[in-house]
């Protein structure tokens, strides 16, 4: 009697020895969810969704405080990728979020440019150049389209510029076909 | 005798090949107008280097490779360049792109070239950057620059294989090349053979092709003093089966090995040239030529069906009119049945990768019946060349599951098209194939972009945080150093009143 408590006594302490170690050693650090989420999101920053970025919003959205239906860039692709994730169902945009809009660049006109640095400050990815009174320009490469430097700017001079479709980035298209009724 | 392999599946369209063989290969006369294009080869376009106005000479540099995979291009005849600037190629998407258009002014004044005299004395690496600068290209069809694939590194090259199947039907250039220009397309291949180090050189061909293949062997044994061949030459005809001259499929029949998926021929030591692209290669290093021409099959709906060496960027509609065009033609193929694309329009150039164009009429290509439900008979299992499951992709692609169709192999598919071929619903197999595979690298390319972004914005948020600390590390010390400057200030002063 005494020998088996001693025994189940021993083997609680020895387990619970390792389990409080590998609480320690194997720490998940940060929400994997959250990154999880996060690599689905466009990363565009443009804060459509109300959060200051997708990160925030990736958190949001992790716990339980964002619906999964309020980023545009994402598209209703995205939507899918994140209701497939999180085990919920699709849901449309609606509400108070915009219509996803055709990729496009920002353009700075530079004649109109007056050096002032509020869309460099605005910029989330850093993909303006420029400096105070100096003419700034857009790295079109970086630029993800998010369009909060067209707002601060005093003498409107950005404007978004939709991407056209060239040979470069051309892709094929869905194949047509079926019985068409005569 | 040789021992041969086969690969899995393949099919026997019919040839159509001996009405483009009746006659020998002619020489295009210079067009009105060149469009030359300046990305004409698989990876960067070439960087103009020409200006509108500027007077060029036949075989000058237009083009600067641009990029690792990239390779030159040059004005194919002397004469002005009146435009650079966005025209119609021959692209499945119908969308212009950057050319140079030029002017001949009809005298065909050379450049200065400068020939290799001794291409053994040099290292293959100057020899690669030679065909670069040449413009020389893979001639089969996906106009891959020749350098690039020269380039093997360490990899030992036991085996270089000269394509010269030609497995599609109706395309019959390389054929007539081969009965023409046997010997150049030896010489040539004797000079891959030296860049790759091989031992053995195969030449395969077709055996519908018998005069092909004479000439080639006719060309190997004429103990020419200049030949000098190294290694092993040996022609060997290969048996007549769609896609038989797909680098893959060929290198099974002639080896027994498969290129694993994934890795490239030179990874089990075997690599495949086109015959034609050894003939640009010996003109490159032989003669300082760069690539200006090309043999163009016009077949199909035309009364005159024959090979032409047309200089690159003569218009389709200059070059077909040669071949007699029949009045019921209801459009053109550039490239073969099977694998070429309908051209949007006749006012596009040939360029280096144009093969042939066919004239299409509603006898040769009816129109298609339209596609039914796939009803699982698996036949395009059968002629699957790349041992694939054509139904799952098709399934998969049609679904737009493309996780499922990439792990179904979807690009190890070759895109022969022998699935569509056999298919009894009519269903544009490849079609589907072609849109999942450009989906996924659009979808690549995206998640590439959003991860740079993702550590753009981190960068940035981490700038803006470490800028606010150091504004308020140096406020504080300038605190700092008013609160010290004015106990100094007391400190003087008090020493001053005592």
């Amino acid at each position: 009697m005494f020998s088996a408590l001693l025994v189940m006594a021993t083997v609680a302490i020895v387990l619970g020895a390792v389990l409080g170690f590998a609480a320690i050693k194997f720490r998940v650090e940060g929400n994997p969810l959250v990154d999880k989420i996060d690599a689905i999101l466009p990363q565009t920053q443009c804060g459509q969704c109300s959060y200051p970025g997708c990160k925030p919003y990736a958190t949001a959205i992790a716990a339980g405080e964002a619906d999964i239906n309020r980023c545009p860039p994402g598209g209703e692709e995205g939507i899918r990728k994140l209701a497939d994730l999180l085990g919920v169902d699709f849901k449309p945009f609606g509400g108070d979020t915009a219509a996803p809009k055709p990729k496009s660049v920002a353009f700075i006109d530079e004649s109109t440019c007056i050096g002032c640095t509020l869309c460099i400050q605005a910029c989330p990815v850093d993909a303006i150049v420029g400096a105070a009174k100096q003419m700034h320009t857009i790295i079109a490469a970086e630029c993800t389209g998010c369009e909060l430097c067209v707002a601060p700017c005093p003498v409107d001079c950005i404007s978004m510029m939709v991407i056209e479709e060239k040979i470069t980035n051309w892709k094929w298209k869905y194949p047509e076909t079926g019985l068409t009724p005569t | 005798m040789r021992t041969l392999y086969t690969f899995h599946g393949g099919i026997h369209p019919p040839s159509h090949k001996a009405q483009s063989t009746q006659k020998p290969i002619a020489r295009a006369p210079v067009p009105s107008t060149l469009i030359v294009p300046f990305h004409q080869h698989a990876g960067e376009a070439a960087k103009p280097v020409v200006q509108a106005g500027n007077h060029v000479l036949r075989g000058q540099l237009i083009g600067l490779p641009d990029g690792f995979i990239s390779s030159a291009v040059h004005a194919p005849t002397s004469g002005t360049i009146t435009a650079i600037g966005m025209h119609s190629v021959a692209h499945p998407s119908g969308l212009p792109n950057l050319c140079a258009t030029l002017v001949p002014d009809g005298k065909d004044e050379w450049t200065t070239l400068s020939p290799v005299t001794d291409y053994r004395s040099h290292s293959p690496a100057e020899l690669q950057q030679l065909l670069r600068m040449s413009g020389v290209v893979g001639l089969g069809g996906a106009a891959f620059p020749s350098d690039i694939k020269l380039r093997v590194g360490k990899l030992k090259i036991s085996t270089l294989i000269l394509n010269g199947a030609e497995c599609e039907p109706y395309i019959t250039c390389d054929d007539m090349l081969m009965r023409k220009s046997a010997g150049d397309i030896v010489r040539g291949a004797e000079m891959l053979r030296f860049m790759l180090d091989a031992n053995e050189v195969l030449y395969a061909v077709e055996d519908n092709k018998p005069e092909a293949i004479l000439a080639l062997q006719q060309a190997i044994s004429a103990s020419s003093p200049d030949l000098q061949l190294g290694g092993r030459h040996e022609v060997i005809a290969i048996p007549t089966i769609y896609p038989g001259g797909s680098a893959k499929q060929l290198i099974r029949v002639l080896t027994g090995l498969e290129v694993p998926s994934g890795k490239l021929p030179t990874d089990i030591g075997v690599q495949c040239f086109n015959v034609a692209t050894a003939g640009s290669v010996f003109r490159a290093l032989a003669h300082g030529e760069p690539l200006l021409s090309r043999i163009v099959t016009i077949t199909g709906n035309v009364r005159n069906a024959q090979n032409f060496e047309a200089l690159i960027g003569t218009p389709v509609d200059e070059l077909i009119a040669l071949g007699d065009v029949l009045p019921n033609t209801n459009g053109y193929i550039m490239g073969g049945p099977m694998m070429g694309m309908s051209l949007p329009g006749v006012n596009v150039p040939v360029v280096k990768a144009t093969n042939c164009v066919i004239a299409a009429s509603e006898n040769i290509f009816p129109l298609p019946p339209p596609a039914l439900p796939c009803i699982r008979c698996t036949r395009c299992v059968e002629v699957c060349p790349a041992d694939l499951q054509p139904q799952d992709l098709y399934w998969f692609s049609k679904s737009r599951d493309f996780g499922k169709a990439q792990a179904s192999s979807l690009f190890d598919c070759i895109e022969c098209g022998a699935c569509s071929y056999v298919c009894p619903s009519h269903i544009p197999l490849v079609q589907y194939y072609r849109f999942a595979k450009s989906e996924i690298h659009a979808r690549e390319k995206e998640k590439r972009a959003a991860d740079i972004a993702r550590e753009r914005h981190e960068f940035h948020l981490y700038r803006i945080e470490r800028e606010k600390q150091e504004k308020a590390e140096k406020l504080a010390a300038r605190e700092k150093a008013a609160v010290a400057a004015k106990a100094v200030v007391e400190h003087t002063g008090e020493s001053v009143t005592k």
